[in-house]
């Protein structure tokens, strides 16, 4: 490595530097002078929507380039009757629910965990999943069910908390399973529309699966992929080298996140989420419909573990989605923007909402309406 | 007496008697308590009366306890509106089995907050409720204030610059960092009795339209509520809010807002345009060595509320706070 | 999705495979059974609810760093005021 090794500072900091985000605003706006066309870009990631909305990086380009918010915030896909399966699991005797603190406010059909445990269930959101283990062991006579959540980032540190409680014998946790995965839900919107120029990669989930899953896109749709970190500077980054391929009519993968994203991945947590998962038939996404293979299950010879086998009594089946004019699932396809919901921050708001776009910090109605509602 | 509060000691009898007399007219020693009359009776001109109940998990953190915070919180209340707080009444509401010997340590750190802003408690009351009727303690006071300096929301005015009297959201993050038993270097509450500070600027007599101290929903609280109440347009730029390093590091690591996390011991000023710089030397000088000035009230406006703007220009909304603060994954 | 922050890793406890790891001068506990073999303490890592998730590429890091120095340096920032929204100061 160089003279100056590398300081929080630099990683922090380093990335927001106010000149240089400026300086890439600047270069964005000549890019696309030079292309000369609208281009819509489609970031998968609630993170990055997250950062888009809550920076202003749509401010800092030209009105040219619109960002289309994908459906990548994994608790915003959740269909209703998987978290009224959380709220019945919760609603078992004898059972403690953990899980993390995004599903807190998530609707099901008819209430939510928050409200659930308000009711006097054990519903525990926790930092880490690892806790799920202490809490089965200090509590040997419940069920501890952990509800997972999440894309490919999450599903390792679920493999490893069923890894870890194998070892330690931990008899009585359960695991009710909802990973989906990001590339057929981008193979779904490539095919629904042709309204997306190119998409700004996860590189958090890259980071776990390597650079490959997104090849496809770029090589039998033509569309430009490039993988970008969260920081301000990361995003704009991405923005530009999307652009210039555009410009030179290129389609490619590109890594912007190379210092954390490697082309192959995290191997060990490849490894392990094979090990125990393996993708189900279809998975419905909530306000989307259902998709082939779009989510993980747990493979068959763990089914003593598998809420969903083992309690699958208590757990509903798909239902019609009560909608009522939520535009949701047209938002996380990319043909509507929050505003263009008439039920928008008047009958839906954080404290109320009406669809999964405005529960979680990432779902684009709730970045709209947390940071551009006037 | 047993090491441990018994329902018995609620119940108006003889134990009743022992705690009062020994624990709380002792820690709370003055001449209008010791009477032990059924009322208080004092004389004071214009009052300014403010209530507040307190329950906090840890019940002692890095900075403070409850005892302190129910002191502070409430006297600081009364500070805000512009008056002098002279009197406290306390009520307890005790978990059957709690600890004596912490209830003496809250008693002994609520007295020596009463001491150094100089406040007498005249009146008190204490329940003990059934084991899981309530988490371990909750005290409830009640502040009265003279009024020095007419402080209100309905002053503010457009062009009035907005000053914040120290780094933010160090009491929330320290405490959630206690929860959660996230260990974080540096991190202290910032609970203290903000009154010898605001005496020092009331006695200026600086044109302060408001004053407000951040607590539960933090700074953005208080500016949302002010926008509101005001019909005012509030321009804050980002970069120039305190936030200590720890702080900034701990909501980093957990994705949570700064602006949103409380505080118990910073407060935020509406001032006139020309008073700003003075405001911000006594502030200096008051104890506040890290008071910004951080913002302007703009105009009014028909959908009041707070813009953020970032170092390179962009700008958002200051989130009004709302429900539980929870670290996320996403 | 999937907030993760870097993390300096300060001590390893081989034993659990945890490590007590440093955000911007927070420190706290996290596993690191995905990164477990190729990382020491002073390392950087990428922290996803509790568990390592990657080793932060120093050298990248670092590499990226300039490159978008370099492009400050290129543009001629000073003329630059895209939405005619000048920063501003209310100092
Ligand atoms: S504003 Fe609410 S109802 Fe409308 S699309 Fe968004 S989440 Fe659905």
């Amino acid at each position: 490595m160089g003279s100056q090794p590398l300081t929080t500072d630099k990683l922090y900091s380093g990335y927001r530097n106010p000149d240089i985000i400026r300086a890439y605003s600047h270069k964005i706006h000549q890019a696309a002078q030079d292309l000369d066309r609208p281009v819509n870009i489609m970031e998968v990631c609630g993170g990055h929507t997250f950062s888009i909305v809550k920076y202003g990086l749509d401010q800092l380009v030209p009105d040219s380039i619109r960002f289309i918010h994908g459906p990548g915030c994994p608790v915003c896909v959740l269909p209703q009757h998987r978290i009224d399966a959380s709220i019945a699991l919760a609603s078992m005797e004898d059972t403690i629910l953990v899980t993390l603190g995004d599903m807190i406010k998530i609707p099901g059909s008819r209430t939510s965990l928050q409200h659930a445990r308000a009711e006097g269930r054990d519903v525990r959101f926790v930092y880490t999943p690892l806790d799920a283990i202490k809490i089965a062991t200090e509590n040997p006579h419940k069920k501890v069910i952990y509800f997972a959540i999440g894309f490919e980032t999450t599903t390792p540190m679920t493999a490893l908390l069923i890894e870890q409680s194998r070892q330690l014998k931990v008899n009585n946790l359960f695991f009710h399973i909802n990973h989906v995965l990001v590339p057929p839900a981008i193979e779904l919107i490539l095919q629904q529309g042709g309204h997306i120029d190119a998409f700004i990669g996860p590189g958090h989930v890259t980071t776990i699966t390597g650079t490959g899953i997104y090849e496809p896109f770029a090589l039998q749709h033509h569309k430009p992929v490039v993988i970008s970190g969260f920081e301000p500077i990361d995003v704009l980054d991405a923005v530009l080298k999307i652009l210039l391929q555009l410009c030179d009519n290129k389609a490619i993968v590109e890594n912007c996140y190379s210092r954390s994203a490697k082309p192959e991945g995290n191997l060990k947590a490849q490894a392990l989420v094979s090990k125990y998962f393996e993708t189900r038939e279809d998975f419905i996404w909530r306000g989307i419909g259902t998709i082939e293979n779009s989510a993980m299950k747990l493979r068959d010879e763990y089914v003593e573990i598998d809420a969903e086998q083992q309690f699958s009594r208590y757990c509903p089946r798909a239902t019609q989605e009560k909608t009522s004019g939520c535009l949701c699932g047209q938002i996380l396809m990319g043909h509507a923007q929050p505003k263009d919901c008439a039920l928008f921050g008047k009958g839906c708001t954080p404290s109320s909402p009406q669809g999964s776009c405005m529960v979680s910090n990432e779902g684009a109605c709730a970045a709209y309406y947390r940071y551009r509602r006037y | 007496m047993a090491d441990r509060i018994l329902l018995a000691h609620g119940s108006g009898g003889l134990e009743n008697q022992c705690l009062i007399r020994d624990i709380f007219v002792a820690g709370f020693e003055n001449h209008i308590l010791s009477t032990m009359d059924d009322a208080a009776v004092v004389n004071i001109g214009t009052l300014a009366v403010s209530t507040d109940s307190y329950t906090v998990d840890p019940l002692f953190f890095s900075g403070g306890d409850i005892g302190k915070l129910a002191v502070a919180g409430t006297t600081n209340d009364v500070s805000m509106r512009g008056a002098r707080p002279l009197y406290l009444t306390v009520a307890f509401i005790i978990e059957e089995g709690f600890e004596i010997d912490l209830l003496k340590k809250i008693v002994a750190s609520m007295a020596s907050e009463l001491q150094t802003i100089g406040v007498q408690v005249i009146t008190g009351d204490t329940k003990v409720v059934p084991k899981g009727a309530v988490d371990k303690i909750i005290i409830n006071t009640t502040g009265i204030g003279e009024l020095v300096c007419d402080c209100a929301v309905s002053h503010i005015q457009t062009g009035d610059q907005l000053i914040v009297s120290g780094p933010i959201a160090e009491h929330g993050a320290c405490i959630f960092a206690a929860r959660e038993e996230i260990s974080v270097h540096g991190l202290r509450s910032d609970c203290r009795s903000l009154w010898p500070g605001i005496e020092s600027l009331l006695n200026k007599k600086l044109h302060i339209h408001a004053m407000r101290d951040a607590t539960r929903g933090g700074l953005s609280a208080v500016l949302n509520e002010w926008a509101e109440q005001s019909h005012h347009l509030i321009h804050i730029v980002e970069n120039q809010v305190p936030i200590s390093t720890p702080v900034s590091g701990f909501c980093e690591m957990l994705g949570i807002d700064p602006f949103t996390l409380a505080c118990e011991g910073t407060f935020v000023l509406s001032v006139a345009e020309q008073d700003c710089q003075s405001t911000l030397e006594v502030l200096h000088q008051a104890g506040y060595p890290h008071a910004a000035l951080i913002g302007t009230v703009m105009e009014k406006h028909a959908h009041p509320h707070v813009i953020l703007q970032s170092d390179y220009g962009t700008e958002r909304l200051m989130e009004y706070p709302s429900g539980e603060i929870l670290p996320r994954i996403c | 999705m999937c907030l993760a922050v870097p993390s300096k890793i300060v001590s390893i406890d081989h034993e659990f495979c945890t490590a007590t790891v440093d955000t911007m001068g927070v420190s706290r506990e996290a596993n690191l059974a995905l990164v477990e073999n190729n990382v020491e303490v002073g390392d950087w890592v990428l922290v996803h609810i509790g568990i390592a998730m990657s080793k932060i590429d120093a050298e990248e890091a670092l590499r990226t760093l300039e490159l978008h120095e370099e492009l400050l340096l290129s543009s001629d920032i000073q003329e630059n005021d895209p939405d005619g929204k000048s920063t501003s100061d209310d100092g």
